[in-house]
């Protein structure tokens, strides 16, 4: 009878006290995310304060802003960091223009056996390698490829490569936000507004638009992040082009601190972003 | 909603263009996997198998094929572990600071994928003292695994509600009995479902593993980045380029077959 007792009682105490059973379930996940991830953040922002040496490689773990400045004042630098921002804003309208019809389309037009086929159709390609997507836009854009071939103009390695091909990785982030935003707007809405008069075109800009506004900026922080981390597809399709992530890459090894002032800028850019978008209610959405 | 006949005619023609668009580039790898011609031409002016025969013997693709299964395995492990723990905590208490957990196990596909990798890259090397190796890309992984398994979890936790498992316990079965028999077969099925999608996240990721693989741990991805601009590999990337695109295909596939429409989340 003892021995069945203890641990009767034991589940008895831990009945009566939640808290312990919080600590036996988060204890786990808490230590890995909470201490060794964003431990790892914590080290890596630390990194960007240091400087190095540049005749020695050599590392001073004294706190400067001296990489930033850096990263301010280098025409190289600047070039690229704002260039890589101005790429993530294109890409996320690109991926915008695209998705909106298709969303639309699955969430209120099809019916829903088509929609269900619709949105596999759109989820499986999310799912498909990342880098062979890349690789195929190569295959694509390169000098006598399909799009030379075929349509007799292409835009080569570049920029322009890298943007289009961006927008195809990060389609689907846009497609699926945007069609639950839909799906959750009632139709009864839509009708409303079509017996009060407004045509197809006024309904989506009163009606339709407002409503999925936080679908929109949902799908566009995936769009935006990705877009700041990527390094593969600008050195697959770019040329001899950077984008802020081939930076972070290429200096790692190069200058650690440097690496982690270009890396600490793009959280930068996402915090200011994820701030300025949280009242919109989108941050719900992800 | 009622769309004048132009009008719907315009949309779906907008839908089609998309899905081409979407499919396209994945049927030209395909499609060249069997080109004959060694050296990348479109159309292929000849179709052959042979490709496929050198690709399924290269040596160096199929130690890459395997690293990337260990490391998928590991990381699905503790992710599922981790992830179903994270669940539990967040749909069936309620505590102080809930919303940064929730946020915390978003945020390592959140951020840039170069924050990520050289975060732990840094935190490896120089604060840990650990050398890169099969274990760090795993535990890389792993950390942003968690999310997908969470998110099928905690979902078909809400779901399901806490009242069986009460009745289980008023009739007298432990906290783990309860568990064990009630708790764990409703949960099974999107256990797999985001064990699967795990799985296919840590097996085509690039960015972060190459900020936390040491020297010569080769994923599949590394070994096609590596690969990808010497010329004479290209017909071996075009077909594992196309085994990648059906594999992947088919945890989507499984999941949504296991969970339904509602499941099968990111």
């Amino acid at each position: 009878m003892s021995v069945s007792a203890s641990p009767t009682r034991g589940a008895a105490y831990l009945h009566r006290h939640p808290r312990l059973r919080l600590a036996g379930v988060l204890g786990a996940p808490l230590v890995w995310l909470g201490v060794l991830y964003v431990g790892s953040l914590a080290a890596l922002l630390m990194a960007s304060l240091w400087v190095q040496d540049s005749f020695t490689s050599q590392i001073f773990r004294t706190w400067t802003l001296a990489n930033f400045r850096h990263l301010a004042s280098e025409p190289l630098y600047r070039t690229v960091l704002l260039r890589t921002i101005g790429m993530a804003v294109l890409v996320t309208l690109v991926d915008l223009t695209l998705a909106l019809p298709i969303a639309f389309f699955m969430a209120k037009v099809a019916r829903p056996r088509t929609a269900r086929i619709l949105v596999v159709a759109c989820l499986m390609p999310l799912w498909a390698s990342y880098l062979v997507k890349a690789y195929a836009w190569r295959l694509l854009v390169i000098d006598h490829g399909v799009l030379a071939s075929t349509l007799g103009v292409t835009p080569g390695f570049g920029i322009t490569a890298a943007v289009l091909t961006l927008s195809y990785l990060w389609l689907p982030y846009m497609i699926l936000p945007i069609y639950s935003g839909l799906d959750r707007l009632p139709d009864s809405l839509l009708e409303a507004s079509e017996d009060c008069g407004a045509r197809p075109w006024r309904t989506f800009r009163s009606v339709v638009w407002p409503n999925i506004v936080p679908s929109v900026i949902a799908g566009s922080i995936f769009t935006f992040s990705l877009t700041l981390g990527d390094y593969i597809t600008i050195k697959i399709v770019g040329g001899a082009s950077q984008m802020l992530g081939s930076l972070v890459y290429d200096q790692q090894s190069l200058n650690l601190p440097l690496a982690a002032a270009i890396a600490t800028f793009s959280v930068l850019v996402m915090a200011i972003y994820l701030l300025l978008v949280r009242r919109t209610g989108a941050l719900e959405q992800l | 909603m009622t769309l004048t006949r132009s009008g719907r005619v315009l949309l779906a023609i907008a839908v089609g263009l998309v899905l081409v668009v979407i499919y396209v580039p994945l049927a030209v790898v395909a499609v060249s996997s069997f080109n004959a011609d060694q050296t990348f031409g479109w159309p292929p002016t000849d179709l052959t198998l042979h490709w496929w025969r050198v690709a399924a013997s290269n040596q160096g693709a199929r130690d890459a094929i395997v690293t990337s299964v260990e490391v998928g395995l590991m990381a699905t492990a503790v992710a599922l572990l981790l992830g179903t723990l994270a669940s539990f905590a967040l749909v069936r208490h309620r505590f102080f600071g809930s919303g940064s957990l929730s946020l915390l196990i978003v945020l390592p596909i959140a951020l840039p994928g170069v924050v990520t990798g050289l975060a732990l890259n840094s935190a490896f090397t120089t604060m840990l003292g650990v050398g890169l190796s099969i274990w760090t890309v795993a535990v890389a992984h792993a950390t942003f695994c968690i999310v997908v398994v969470f998110n099928n979890v905690s979902a078909r936790l809400r779901q399901i509600g806490g009242n069986v498992e009460e009745a289980s316990m008023d009739l007298g079965a432990s906290r783990w009995t309860t568990f064990r028999l009630v708790t764990l077969p409703q949960l099974r099925l999107v256990l797999l479902a985001g064990g699967l999608l795990a799985f296919a996240l840590s097996f085509d990721e690039i960015v972060v593993t190459t900020f936390t693989a040491g020297n010569g741990v080769q994923t599949l991805p590394i070994w096609i980045f590596t690969n990808l601009f010497r010329p004479n590999q290209t017909p071996v990337i075009n077909v594992l380029g196309t085994v990648l695109i059906l594999v992947s295909f088919l945890p989507i596939y499984l999941s949504q077959k296991l969970v339904g429409t509602s499941g099968g989340r990111l």
